[in-house]
């Protein structure tokens, strides 16, 4: 079995490619982790086909972890997760905390669930 | 109504939101990421082109299950995602090719479970819930009444119009609107306002009807 993907989905091209770069390196470059950033014409937004394209690349049959930042991002990953014929997962985390806490535990060869699990913990580290 | 009906129904409402833009637009800037008009315009003259493509034979669930997907893949944003999740499911509710007003109800009802689905908001969140719920349940009341397609849609479209008014005194709890508090009462929701629009279009295409 394959380790479990992150797809990192943001209106912003740069943020999601920042995240991604971030969970790459906590991830000690064992785990695919994809952007899914902006519109398709690179613009602020988001992009369902982005999404689509983005789970392709980093599915190897481990299952993929979707990680969003508000709005938008959050639906169509959320459309995307009903309509996948792809076991994917959208996390209820914060996106860089999630992402990388995500990374961290893909990285160990830890299942979906697992995974999906750590990204949601991020919500219980406090800043202040 | 039938599978024409239908691409008829999407064509009009290309026509109105396109003809409306500039002001969904302006709603949009007040309180939300000002873009709505011009996207959604673009979103659903895209659906057209697509439905024009479709096979003559193209069924009612093929055709509002193809205008919903180009809606989300086109318009973007968290109005191309409910559209095109209202319209897909709406579209998987037509298991016939002649549709009469129990089917159409049942479509709309389909429609507005998917946006909460997704959306997760309620009635009185300042949202396109509140335009389209109203129109889902004045279409009932009046089919249960005895009203046909035609009158059922009109009651739907008025319904509608009167949901996305009473947007306007709401404090919004969903979207970039919520982040303004009490500074987002006062502003017509324009995700209401594109949902009326679109009611507007159905009593419009069917109205010969009758």
């Amino acid at each position: 079995m394959g380790k479990v993907g992150l797809v990192v989905v943001s209106h912003s091209r740069r943020l999601a490619e920042g995240v991604a770069e971030l969970a790459r390196e906590i991830g000690m470059h064992r785990v695919r982790v994809q952007a899914a950033g902006g519109d398709v014409d690179g613009g602020l937004g988001t992009s369902f086909d982005l999404v689509d394209s983005a789970v392709r690349t980093v599915d190897d049959g481990a299952g993929v972890v979707l990680l969003a930042d508000i709005g938008s991002a959050v639906l169509i990953s959320r459309l995307f997760v009903e309509e996948a014929d792809t076991t994917a997962v959208l996390a209820d985390a914060p996106l860089v905390e999630g992402a990388v806490a995500a990374a961290s535990m893909a990285a160990a060869g830890a299942d979906l669930d697992a995974v999906v699990a750590a990204a949601q913990s991020a919500y219980e580290v406090r800043k202040s | 109504m039938n599978a024409a009906d239908l691409t008829a129904w999407i064509r009009r409402a290309a026509e109105l939101v396109a003809a409306d833009a500039e002001r969904l637009t302006e709603l949009d800037a007040a309180i939300g990421d000002g873009d709505h008009g011009h996207n959604l315009a673009r979103g659903l003259a895209t659906a057209v082109d697509v439905l024009d493509e479709l096979p003559a034979d193209a069924s009612p669930q093929q055709v509002l299950t193809t205008a919903g997907r180009t809606l989300v893949s086109k318009t973007g944003g968290a109005s191309g995602a409910l559209y095109g999740m209202a319209l897909r499911r709406a579209g998987k509710a037509l298991k016939v090719d002649e549709i009469d007003a129990r089917w159409l109800g049942a479509a709309l009802r389909e429609a507005l479970a998917g946006v909460q689905d997704l959306g997760k908001a309620e009635e009185g969140d300042k949202t396109m819930v509140d335009a389209l719920a109203r129109a889902v349940a004045a279409f009932d009341a009046a089919r249960h009444e005895g009203a046909d397609l035609a009158g059922a849609a009109r009651a739907a479209a008025a319904a509608a119009e009167e949901g996305a008014q009473a947007t306007v005194p709401m404090q919004a709890r969903k979207g970039r609107a919520s982040y303004l508090g009490p500074r987002s009462v006062g502003h017509l929701d324009p995700g209401a306002a594109s949902t009326a629009l679109i009611l507007r279009a159905l009593a419009d295409v069917t109205g010969g009807e009758g």
